[in-house]
């Protein structure tokens, strides 16, 4: 006799419960809404001294639509040209396929310290503490990102990962951990002692791992994006260079590389450019270039017709700045390495039951799909990845209870008029510990509104009949 | 040319004076309003909570009910959004290609349709517009920030032709204010967190009355308001473009 296998359970995202301890340090939450709210504006600013700023983002987002079309194509291309200039590609399949190539390749070299830039794809992967394991040592030299590593956190934000962390917790950090003056907090002086002990970490390196921001496949090149300069001095300082990117950064041909790099720094920060656009295109002497080209998840993706356009994605971080429910509960209340509007489109892919809640963290506004320099149609996904949690089960026993008399009523006019004089004769006649019961979760903050005796059809069923077109009246 | 009213299901049960402002509001500008008795909700609720596949008989309701008429006109930006975006879901003959083209909000249809340039209406206090989200980035009544557009707002414009009422600037001008339907309960703290952002910007202005196109919006303003004794009280864009002794 076969005993049924058990459900393991995973914990579920709990977006609302994480965001709810955020926003209860009212001071912190205001904090880090400005500290958004102000890249929001320079990214505007950015965006209104381009003339041509819609017509580039409609190009951007047809150039992404065509490359997506023909994905393996130009994959293929870029293998053969990159391949032809010296570089030695791979395929992963998957996060563990990825992370036992770069150990592969770490081994082969005897390789025991990794300088990263930041990837954001190599935290998608686990990658650090896969490596860690194996006795060899990551550093983060992307100052964020040093700065969550020695916190040991995760990035709350794909562009500027310690944006959560305040420069009098970074002072105090640093003090921990690389010996700064205590109490130190001004920023010249800590990012300068983080320079120093990170140049300590490039100098003893044997190899380092980068991002790609995009890779084309004309030319079998790719560049990378920085503002501190630090992917470069990996890869000048060490004989190997692994570059690991997502098979969704793929470019036709170089000449589409200035409509992106036009939009990526001046959405992501408001910047013309970002200060490094370090192009690649073949090993310098006596290096090796690696470049591991990642599925993970996104060759799925691509096959769901209504979600594909997530993956036009430069994660330019425009979404997320904007967001008016990321600036108030923080990148790590989405549980995910990607937070914000483009996480809560990308995640319930990789994990629709965990990530269950995120499409509904939000109130579909619309702001991301605006700021988008790809114009993904942001909150059209959210709607119907909503859609999708209803109709694979994961919606609630009582939430399902309420949306099915929900439904009837609005099927019924008869019983319409009935609920709602119902509701608002108790409405006015409960006394009002009954009203603002702890469970109506409206009221705790909120006032409701005075109920009137009479509805408006009610109202003009008595006093306009005669004009009144009774079409569906008796339905 | 047909008029019909549709009155959101909320609107009907708890704000009916702002329907009545709606009605005549359009009835001063030369319309014939019919008022189909047989409405309740255009399914919006629902749908957004990810229940769009019970509500599509809420939604070919709305369709049979309106299809007769040339236009379709709501005090909500919300619900004409929905109608014109979601009822992609029912299959697209001609009643329900032509209820999704013609059904309007109510500023949009008084500015697109009727073409109003002139309104006999008195409002004299400090006006603080909320852009509703549904009707600034789903119907485009305004450019909305982020877009590097020409700069406008059809709501903006006709509340200008109100006689003495004077529009408060904003810091943000068109932030979410955190309603976002089922979203305020079940995401209450930041719901309460965005709206009492969003109040706080138009009274540090000097708004006396906030308004905007989405009594919803306004009734989780409002609620927010009142509860923390705010010197701002909420009036729909229909109550001011119908003028205050109306
Ligand atoms: S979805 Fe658009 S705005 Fe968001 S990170 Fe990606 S490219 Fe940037």
């Amino acid at each position: 006799m076969s005993t049924p296998l058990p459900e393991i359970p995973l914990p579920v995202i709990d977006h609302a419960a994480a965001a709810a301890r955020f926003v209860a340090d009212e001071a912190r939450t205001n904090w880090h809404d400005a500290s958004l709210w102000q890249v929001r504006q320079k990214r505007d600013r950015a965006a209104q001294a381009v003339p041509e700023w819609e017509a580039l983002r409609d190009l951007a987002s047809k150039i992404k639509a065509h490359t997506l079309s023909r994905l393996d194509e130009y994959l293929a291309q870029f293998e053969e040209q990159a391949t032809a200039n010296g570089i030695q590609v791979h395929w992963a399949k998957d996060a563990a396929e990825h992370n036992q190539i770069v150990h592969a390749i770490l081994a082969r070299h005897g390789v025991q310290r990794l300088v990263k830039s930041k990837s954001m794809l190599t935290e998608e992967c686990g990658l650090n503490p896969y490596l860690e394991a194996q006795g060899i040592e990551v550093v983060d030299t992307d100052l964020g990102e040093r700065i969550v590593q020695l916190a040991g956190e995760g990035p709350s934000h794909i562009v500027m990962p310690a944006i959560h962390v305040k420069k009098e917790e970074i002072g105090a950090l640093f003090h921990e951990k690389i010996g700064t003056p205590a109490g130190e907090a001004d920023p010249g002086r800590l990012t300068e002692a983080a320079r120093q002990h990170l140049r300590a970490h490039f100098l003893s390196a044997d190899a380092a791992l980068t991002g790609v921001n995009f890779a084309i496949a004309e030319t079998g090149g790719f560049v990378v994006c920085t503002n501190e300069g630090n992917a470069d001095l990996g890869v000048h300082l060490t004989p190997v260079h692994i570059a690991s990117m997502g098979i969704e950064k793929i470019i036709p041909a170089a000449e589409h590389l200035g409509v992106f790099l036009r939009l990526l720094a001046r959405s992501a920060t408001g910047q013309d450019l970002t200060v490094y656009t370090s192009h690649f295109h073949r090993p310098r002497q006596g290096q090796e270039l690696h470049v591991v080209l990642v599925d993970n998840g996104r060759s799925a993706h691509l096959g769901r017709a209504d979600f594909r356009d997530a993956l036009k994605c430069i994660r330019c971080g425009a979404c997320i700045n904007t967001c008016p429910i990321y600036r108030r509960s923080g990148g790590h209340s989405y549980g995910s390495t990607v937070p914000g509007p483009i996480g809560s489109i990308l995640t319930p892919g990789i994990d629709l039951k965990k990530y269950q809640h995120l499409p509904f963290a939000s109130t579909l506004c619309g702001s991301c799909g605006d700021v988008c320099p790809v114009k993904i149609d942001i909150p059209g996904q959210l709607y119907r990845w909503r859609q999708l949690v209803t109709e694979e089960g994961h919606a609630g026993r009582s939430k399902r209870r309420v949306m099915a008399v929900a439904g009837q009523i609005f099927r019924n006019p008869r019983l319409f008029r009935w609920a709602g004089k119902l509701g608002r004769r108790l409405l006015r006649w409960l006394p009002q510990r009954a009203v603002y019961h702890q469970r109506n979760v409206w009221g705790r903050a909120r006032d409701l509104p005075e109920p009137p005796r009479q509805s408006f059809l009610e109202w003009y069923a008595a006093h306009r009949s005669d004009n009144a077109n009774k079409k569906g009246h008796d339905q | 040319m047909r008029v019909a009213l549709f009155v959101p299901c909320y609107i009907d049960q708890l704000y009916p004076a702002v329907a009545r402002a709606t009605l005549e509001v359009l009835e001063r500008q030369g319309c014939t309003v019919s008022v189909p008795l047989g409405q309740t909700c255009c399914g919006q609720p629902m749908a957004n909570a990810g229940f769009e596949a019970g509500s599509v008989g809420t939604m070919q309701r709305f369709v049979d009910l309106f299809a007769d008429f040339n236009y379709i006109v709501a005090p909500s930006g919300s619900c004409v959004a929905h109608v014109r975006e979601h009822y992609k879901r029912l299959p697209q003959n001609d009643a329900v290609q032509h209820v999704r083209a013609r059904t309007m909000e109510l500023c949009e249809f008084l500015t697109d349709v009727l073409g109003v340039e002139q309104l006999d209406a008195r409002f004299p206090h400090r006006v603080g517009l909320h852009e509703s989200c549904h009707g600034l980035r789903g119907l485009r009544l305004a450019s909305s920030s982020e877009l590097q557009v020409p700069r406008f707002s059809k709501v903006q414009r006709l509340l200008e032709l109100v006689d003495g009422l004077e529009l408060v600037p904003l810091d943000r001008a068109d932030e979410c204010c955190g309603f976002g339907g089922t979203f305020a309960v079940t995401e209450e703290a930041l719901s309460v967190k965005m709206g009492r952002d969003r109040l706080r910007d138009h009274v540090a202005h000097g708004a006396e009355i906030i308004t905007a196109t989405d009594m919803s919006c306004l009734m989780h303003l409002g609620g927010l308001a009142r509860r923390q004794q705010m010197p701002v009280q909420i009036r729909h864009v229909a109550e001011i473009l119908r003028g205050e002794d109306g």
